[in-house]
């Protein structure tokens, strides 16, 4: 045999074999969810009464709904923030490597020291947690993300346009409106769904920062009740609507953005 | 205003946000890992170091190692899968790797605890995998697969591959086809070229995919409270437990400490071995 057939052969083994690992126990879930008899031992048949009985779980939807408050609201601020933070990082020709760190830090520190921090903080300040607290809580990830994928886009604007519209007589403002914000728009709006995505999946931190009491329960804080309570068709169902919106909003986040999942 | 100045403007609202929310906190749970427990739960202000003691009491330094352990296993599977895969992507047609990229890095958007859940749906007694044995004949008790150190590896494997085949792909699809095969006009078998030549110079990739694994498992609280049952203990677990039920805050802080020292020492580790690589591809490519 010849050996580059071999290796070709080789190497679409290796491609099927990590898509089957990556994918399968994603599909077994989607699948099942549409199973009548909801148990994975047998298939009895294509239902969507596993969708109907989560549209009548109050829990569910009020969970929902405070996961899309604190996605929202979080998305928000931190959009704004980080859009700000990297350009006032990159307009700099140079900053120290504690800048680097700080911005680095919130991306890579366990979310459970994250949590317990504001766990210890938000109670040493007699602040009474909540959905507010979450928020708080879901900016400081956020905004590193939306600053670093701002910054990829900012490493090859050129700043001489800036100081061009400055020299032309634009007041600091136009030249964002016009000059800046058009450039890294894309990247903003790359970031801002990246960020949706990552409040409306965070599991630990509003777990800790959510106080006591059902009142701010998140979607994350509710399927993690309902998977240690056991397997359910629900959850099944559940867990493929979710699914389908992170997916759906990284997609968009990346067709936007070529790169910032690419690169 | 100067360029400087405005700049300065610019990251205030997030610098102090990161201080506010981040850094002070942080810092606030260092101090607590130095005061004792209070009788009723609670703190105690007085200076001590034992809660860094218990740390290495037997108990715990057992727990840090088995966590060590199942990270180490779990970062090392992810990289030889995640490594096979990254080539494989990157011996593909040019117009076909985004693609493939692409739906590598898709589940890992997905939510951390849905995927963990798909596992509990594979592995359960009455899961697919027991299903297949049947269906090929197999009558005996359904196997223990869930609620084992096993199903944890795996859980953490499956979660964090995405990542590796990411940080793999870049130096591989930026290796030059030309020192490949000037190692193999210059003799050496294929072995030998990726051996000498592709894999020194994909270290840095190999190094970045592996730390992530390592740092995100020895940390995790979720793949084990979720995969390896009830009373299965990683680090993560263990300081969930000081601040939920023991109320134990001070050494539950101290752990957490532990924890973020153990991530900067790997981190540190990776810095060198990033350093070194740096280093050796200069070599190759001042030899070539």
């Amino acid at each position: 045999m010849n050996q580059s057939f071999t290796r070709t052969l080789g190497m679409r083994t290796i491609l099927v074999l990590v898509f089957a690992f990556l994918y399968i126990p994603i599909a077994v879930l989607v699948a099942l969810s549409f199973n009548e008899g909801g148990l994975p031992t047998a298939w009895s048949g294509f239902s969507l009464k596993w969708y109907a009985s989560l549209a009548g779980n109050a829990a569910i939807l009020s969970a929902a709904l405070n996961t899309l408050i604190v996605a929202l609201v979080s998305t928000a601020i931190a959009t704004l923030l980080g859009t700000l933070l990297a350009i006032g990082v990159e307009m700099r020709r140079q900053y120290g490597k504690g800048l680097e760190a700080l911005i680095f830090a919130p991306m890579i520190i366990p979310d459970i020291v994250l949590a317990i921090a504001l766990l210890s903080f938000f109670s040493m300040l007699n602040l009474t947690m909540g959905l507010h607290t979450i928020i708080l809580a879901h900016v400081v990830f956020n905004l590193a993300f939306v600053c670093s994928v701002v910054r990829a886009r900012l490493k090859s604007f050129d700043w001489s346009i800036v100081e061009a519209s400055a020299d032309l007589g634009a007041s600091a403002i136009t030249t964002f409106r016009r000059v800046t914000l058009p450039v890294i728009l894309p990247a903003v709006i790359a970031g801002a769904l990246l960020a949706f995505t990552l409040s409306v999946d965070e599991f630990i931190i509003a777990f800790f920062t959510a106080g006591a009491g059902r009142a701010s329960t998140t979607l994350p804080m509710q399927i993690y009740a309902m998977i240690r309570f056991g397997i359910t068709p629900e959850i099944n169902a559940l867990a493929t609507i979710v699914m389908a919106v992170s997916i759906t909003a990284l997609t968009l986040s990346q067709r936007l953005n070529r790169g910032i999942i690419g690169q | 205003m100067t360029r400087i100045s405005r700049s300065s403007l610019l990251m205030a609202p997030a610098l102090v946000w990161l201080t506010a929310l981040m850094v002070v906190p942080c810092a606030l749970v260092l101090a607590l890992a130095f005061f004792r427990r209070g009788i009723y739960g609670g703190i105690d202000y007085t200076f001590t170091l034992e809660n860094f003691g218990l740390v290495f009491d037997p108990l715990y330094a057992g727990i840090f190692l088995k966590s060590a352990r199942i990270a180490g296993t779990a970062t090392l599977i992810a990289v030889v899968i995640g490594y096979a895969a990254a080539y494989a992507i990157a011996a593909a047609p040019r117009r076909w790797q985004p693609v493939f990229l692409f739906f590598a890095v898709l589940p890992f958007w997905s939510n951390y605890l849905i995927r963990t859940y798909a596992w509990i749906v594979l592995l359960n007694r009455e899961g697919l995998i027991t299903q297949l044995l049947r269906w090929f004949g197999y009558t005996g008790e359904p196997p223990s697969m869930l609620y084992t150190e096993g199903a944890v590896i795996a859980g953490l494997v499956y979660n964090y591959l995405p990542f590796v085949i990411l940080a793999c792909y870049a130096p591989l699809s930026r290796l030059n086809p030309e020192l490949a095969e000037a190692s193999r006009d210059l003799g050496a078998s294929a072995a030998t070229t990726f051996r000498r030549v592709i894999l020194p110079l994909t270290v840095p990739g190999i190094a970045a995919g592996a730390v992530f694994v390592f740092v995100l498992s020895i940390g995790n609280f979720v793949t084990p409270a979720l995969l390896g049952g009830g009373r299965f203990q990683m680090i993560g677990n263990l300081v969930y437990d000081q601040f939920l039920t023991a109320n134990d805050w001070p050494f539950g802080a101290a752990l957490a400490m532990a924890l973020i020292a153990i991530m900067l020492l790997v981190l540190m580790a990776q810095a060198l071995a990033a350093d070194r690589a740096a280093g050796r591809a200069a070599e190759v490519k001042a030899d070539g």
